[in-house]
């Protein structure tokens, strides 16, 4: 069977612009949330979210490139070549149809589509501009990464909510298995925190509204959690068959070895109580990996410090590891807020570091234990260890759950 | 005040990222200026907004060079 193992990646997030300062953000236990900035809160019920800082498109593009772009799209594309020059791949001695595109979002151009909206009901038809229809399609970041880099292999985009990214890696993952194609671009973006995404949002009363202290508001598994705060941003991984990046003698970061991915099939938002379909996706995971559950080190948790999900994830974790066995767990959306669609790709890059730097990143905000999350969830700072096995997951509105394994190499 | 043609030649600087030296009376909007269908409709909407001008699908068609445009903005607004 062909092995598939990751030779590049790139992000943007709210708490550093590249992989560098989000890592060593991670290391010094920091929060990406503060009060919004995009819009005034004020009328909301929650008023802070996890907002990308001093993004300038034109730093990576010229303002055509730029103006075509919806926010969304721009994040992927900056991630995109970040995580292309690390893995130094020589597109001129490659074969371009054999690099594929698969990156994902959860909700797509929602800037545009607001904006567009607006100056609609304004002034009518005449100003719906010629661009809103390839700035809002959510296949427009796989698209224009082809575009820019030639890359004709298999190209697709994955909606699945909050799962959106761990699926693309995944499905980019048994693209290169199968033999379709040697090198994949997979990962998610997003950038939906406009008055109409926030405030859906809020409506459903998703969101913390611990807005008095913005940095303490994304606080998974701890007692006092009150939602998930929404962030924005893109993570990009470079996937790659094991041979051909031995045979270019690529860094090799990690190896990406299991993928499992099943449905609740129970309700629209809220997870199955039993938590029957995020443990069977861990389960099929490992089964795919062929990885026995007691030598998997450590879980980036979806953990997005909202009531239910941390609860009924802890429930999945302890119906699938025994207590002896259980592993270390964290949730890297306490320090970078909730990246919805592009989520489960800034996590993928944070396991890999992780592997990388015998570091298991922490859970931030963690101050009072629940009784039903009674996990070691990696407590406010960093721990040094070894890992050898470790697995991301993502959960999605709509029932969706996805889980990821990489393995040291 | 700027005459048509500055005005003229910052939008579309601004529009289709071209530099200002590029923009001169002669240069087309599709083989000079590297404007594609989306970015005509788009400049046709911006112009339309800048100087207040109708400019009919027909008309926007005959629209070949930036003088073309000129001449049309002068005559109609």
């Amino acid at each position: 069977m062909r092995r598939v193992v990751i030779t590049g990646f790139g992000v943007v997030t709210p708490i550093g612009n590249d992989v560098k300062s989000m890592w060593q953000s991670i290391l010094e236990s920091r929060s990406g949330t503060a009060r919004l900035t995009a819009f005034d809160p004020t009328p909301f019920s929650s008023h802070v979210a996890a907002e990308v800082k001093n993004f300038d498109p034109l730093q990576f593009f010229d303002k055509k490139e730029a103006r075509r772009m919806d926010r969304f799209v721009q994040f992927a594309m900056k991630a995109t070549i970040e995580a292309m020059e690390m893995s130094g791949i020589d597109l001129s001695k490659e074969n371009l149809d054999r690099i594929g595109v698969i990156v994902g979002s959860g909700i797509g151009g929602l800037n545009i589509i607001e904006k567009t909206h607006s100056a609609y009901l304004e002034a009518g038809p005449k100003k719906i501009t010629p661009l809103l229809i390839p700035m809002l399609i959510i296949n427009m970041a796989s698209g224009m990464i082809a575009m820019r880099y030639g890359l004709r292999g298999p190209n697709e985009s994955i909606v699945t909510a909050c799962a959106s990214a761990t699926h693309s890696i995944g499905d980019a993952f048994k693209v290169i298995q199968r033999g379709d194609a040697d090198i994949m671009v997979a990962g998610g973006t997003e950038a939906a925190t406009t008055p109409l995404g926030f405030g859906g949002f809020c409506s459903m009363g998703a969101l913390s509204t611990r807005n008095d202290q913005p940095e303490k508001a994304s606080r998974p598994f701890d007692k006092n959690r009150d939602g998930f705060v929404m962030g924005e941003g893109a993570g990009i991984l470079i996937l790659e068959e094991y041979e051909h990046s031995k045979k270019r003698n690529a860094e090799i970061l990690a190896e990406i070895c299991g993928y499992g991915l099943t449905c609740d099939a129970y309700h629209i938002t809220a997870p199955d109580p039993n938590a029957y379909g995020a443990t069977k996706c861990m389960e099929n995971a490992l089964l795919d990996a062929r990885i026995d559950r007691t030598e998997v080190d450590y879980i980036n948790a979806h953990g997005t410090s909202t009531d239910l999900n941390d609860k009924l994830e802890t429930l999945a974790i302890k119906n699938l590891f025994t207590k002896e066995k259980s592993p270390l767990v964290s949730s890297t959306k306490s320090n970078i807020g909730h990246l919805l669609g592009a989520a489960g790709a800034a996590e993928a890059v944070v396991c890999i570091l992780a592997i990388k730097n015998k570091i298991v990143p922490p859970t931030i905000n963690y101050e009072t234990p629940d009784p039903e999350c009674d996990l070691d969830y990696v407590p406010n700072l960093p721990r040094e260890k070894e890992l050898k096995v470790v697995m991301s997951n993502s959960f999605g509105f709509g029932g969706h759950n996805a889980t990821l394994v990489f393995r040291k190499i | 005040m700027p005459d048509t043609f500055e005005r003229l030649r910052d939008l579309i600087v601004d529009q289709l990222g071209v530099k200002a030296e590029e923009v001169t009376p002669e240069a087309k909007f599709t083989s000079d200026l590297g404007a594609d269908s989306l970015d005509i409709a788009e400049l046709v909407m911006a112009l339309e907004e800048e100087f207040g001008v109708e400019i009919p699908e027909e008309e926007a068609q005959k629209i070949e060079t930036v003088q073309d445009a000129v001449n049309y903005i002068d005559a109609n607004k």
